[in-house]
């Protein structure tokens, strides 16, 4: 008999019908009652679907100029104005978006692979390698991050990918340690050993069991990280070493637009406000999800 | 005894060592466990009854558990000479446990039924739809319904999940269960009926099982055999009708006479004097002659060794040593 027709029966076999409340369909319901968390998750989406769509929504190109328009207040045509090129400053945060949410999703994601690989290896193992995973994570953390992040774009040189890998290394000892935290509680709960007795292997304990349960923390961390990310990008791209032009970075714009700060105060303030709502709807978002997924917090 | 051998364990020895000093956790124990026994371990807190079962199981933390020598000689084999991913075969195969607390003995995260079918998946080859129905009918066994399969542990009262810990250790049809403790955690109603389940289980399916307790209520309704453990010692090991008509040694009569007689008005209970001895730093000679009521000089200066006073009647005590008690 195939295993194709065996799976047939096993979805006819006489089953209750199927009312599967895990903790994370808790967790989304408790979320959806968090009106705050809401409100971040829409804008999250919003910025998601400007990015994928970019090129429908922006009204103009990104690197579009037009010498005669330059530095127009914000007007009809151009509703957030125009920059010292001329150029749509709205249609450029449109863009921008893609660099942003690719930078904050791509970094946290190195960072929480990487630091939550390193810190589930210290956190089950123990003892050296915990020292030393561990000892390495206290030196990235001894040297402030964006220091970090610059040296590391200044070896690698400028650049979107450089600049994804140095804010995900700056992220790694932050992931570690809380994974780490989280897999030494888990670690010594009686279904571990239960899972033990039963003859399940080290690895499968580790991605069956114990990973799981140590997930609320990394999650809440994340999200708040793509914030810091952003922020992070925006800084490095503000300083230079970022993003480099003609491509919309919204740190990139703050920093050509500062020299217009006094009269055309516009092309500063439109991407700087972009980031202010970005980060906001992230930390609304991230603090909602920690709220959820914290079981003390449980009405 | 009667009955086939399945477990043996020979002069086991397992200490923990820590900073603070060394602890005998086991210390020369000698058990048998036949075909479709039943073993009780009864102790103290700290006895070394966890320890025994984790040893037999191969899974003493390390460090700082050691297991100093002996052997656990199970079905002809020594588990403690097998190599890891051997023993993983045995462990939830043949060998299984139930574990003390139901409610933090199951994954919070994962379905009862996929935690079963986990066990099943791991040693028997058979199909997801196979072991999906084989999860379903030992649910039904313990009397649950099988359709609740998929749901999560919270979803379950502490009896029902000391049910599902049960039916996931039987999983596999094991030869031996070991269950540590399992019903301290449930109120006395709940009690009786999980052991009552457990003996009925038992008796169907012929497994042997040891029973670590410090309930000697639970040890006359479902145990054969009783060892007796005080410091990681075994004091006394012998048939329940032995233990229960002529207990010998004076730490066993001791605990007898710690249970409140219901005909006999009594005021106070009547403990053992003293508290169990500091595990880092035991007493010199019998661990138990500083709390002895018949201790002499002697009982601190010679380790006394298992005599069997009657056949199948082992005690650890220098009054039925030759020689005596001066």
């Amino acid at each position: 008999m195939s295993s194709a027709n065996l799976s047939k029966q096993a979805v006819a076999l006489p089953t209750a019908p199927m009312k599967k409340r895990s903790p994370w369909v808790a967790a989304w319901k408790s979320l959806r009652r968090n009106k705050a968390a809401m409100i971040g998750l829409f804008v999250i989406v919003l910025l998601i679907i400007t990015a994928i769509f970019a090129e429908q929504i922006a009204p103009f190109g990104y690197d579009d100029q037009n010498l005669v328009n330059r530095l127009q207040p914000p007007s009809a045509e151009h509703i957030f104005g125009t920059d010292n090129f001329g150029r749509d400053i709205f249609s450029r945060i449109v863009y921008g978006s893609r660099v942003s949410l690719q930078v904050g999703f791509i970094a946290v994601g190195i960072g929480a692979i990487a630091g939550g690989a390193l810190g589930a290896i210290a956190g089950f193992y123990g003892r050296h390698a915990d020292n030393i995973i561990m000892r390495i994570m206290d030196i990235l953390l001894a040297i402030p991050g964006i220091l970090l992040a610059i040296s590391i774009v200044a070896s690698l040189g400028p650049g979107l990918t450089n600049v994804m890998i140095a804010v995900g290394i700056g992220a790694i000892p932050g992931y570690a340690r809380i994974v780490r935290a989280s897999v030494l509680i888990v670690r010594d709960q009686e279904f571990v050993e239960a899972a033990r007795s039963v003859g399940t292997s080290d690895f499968r304990i580790v991605m069956k069991h114990i990973i799981p349960n140590s997930l609320a923390p990394i999650i809440v961390q994340a999200t708040l990280g793509v914030a810091g990310a952003i922020l992070s990008a925006a800084g490095l791209s503000f300083i230079g070493l970022g993003i480099q032009p003609p491509a919309p970075e919204w740190g990139a714009m703050l920093s050509e637009g500062r020299q217009f700060l006094r009269d055309n105060p516009h092309v500063t303030t439109f991407p700087g406000l972009a980031i202010m709502v970005v980060i906001f709807a992230l930390n609304l978002f991230g603090d909602g999800l920690r709220d959820a997924l914290d079981p003390r917090l449980k009405q | 005894m009667s009955a086939e051998k399945l477990l043996e364990i020979k002069d086991l020895c397992i200490h923990y060592i820590t900073e603070d000093g060394t602890v005998k956790a086991v210390d020369g124990m000698n058990l048998e466990v036949g075909k479709g026994e039943t073993l009780g371990l009864v102790g103290e807190t700290g006895a070394g009854k966890t320890t025994t079962a984790l040893g037999i199981m191969n899974l003493i933390p390390a460090p700082p558990g050691k297991i100093l020598q002996g052997e656990v000689i199970f079905e002809g084999e020594d588990l403690l000479k097998k190599k890891a991913a051997d023993i993983r075969k045995i462990r939830g195969n043949k060998i299984s446990m139930i574990f003390q607390d139901p409610m933090t003995a199951l994954n919070p995260v994962m379905t009862v039924g996929e935690q079963i079918m986990e066990v099943v998946q791991l040693h028997k080859k058979v199909s997801k739809a196979e072991a999906i129905k084989h999860t379903q009918d030992m649910l039904e066994l313990v009397g649950i319904p099988g359709a609740r399969w998929v749901d999560y542990p919270h979803q379950f009262s502490g009896g029902m999940k000391q049910r599902v810990v049960i039916a996931m250790a039987l999983a596999c049809d094991p030869t031996l269960l070991i269950a540590d403790e399992p019903t301290t955690a449930l109120d006395v109603t709940i009690q009786a009926q999980v052991l009552d389940l457990m003996k009925r289980l038992k008796d169907e399916l012929n497994t042997s099982m040891i029973m670590i307790t410090h309930d000697l209520g639970i040890v006359a309704e479902v145990c054969d055999k009783v060892a007796i453990m005080y410091a990681g010692n075994v004091v006394e090991y012998t048939n329940k009708e032995n233990l229960y008509r002529t207990p010998r040694h004076p730490y066993t009569v001791g605990l007898f006479n710690s249970i409140p007689s219901p005909d006999s008005d009594e005021d106070r209970l009547k403990p053992i004097e003293g508290l169990m001895p500091d595990p880092t730093n035991l007493p010199s000679g019998c661990p138990f002659h500083p709390r002895c009521p018949n201790a002499t000089e002697k009982c601190a200066r010679v380790i006394p060794t298992p005599i069997e006073v009657t056949p199948g009647h082992f005690v650890k005590c220098l009054e039925y040593a030759p020689g005596g008690l001066h």
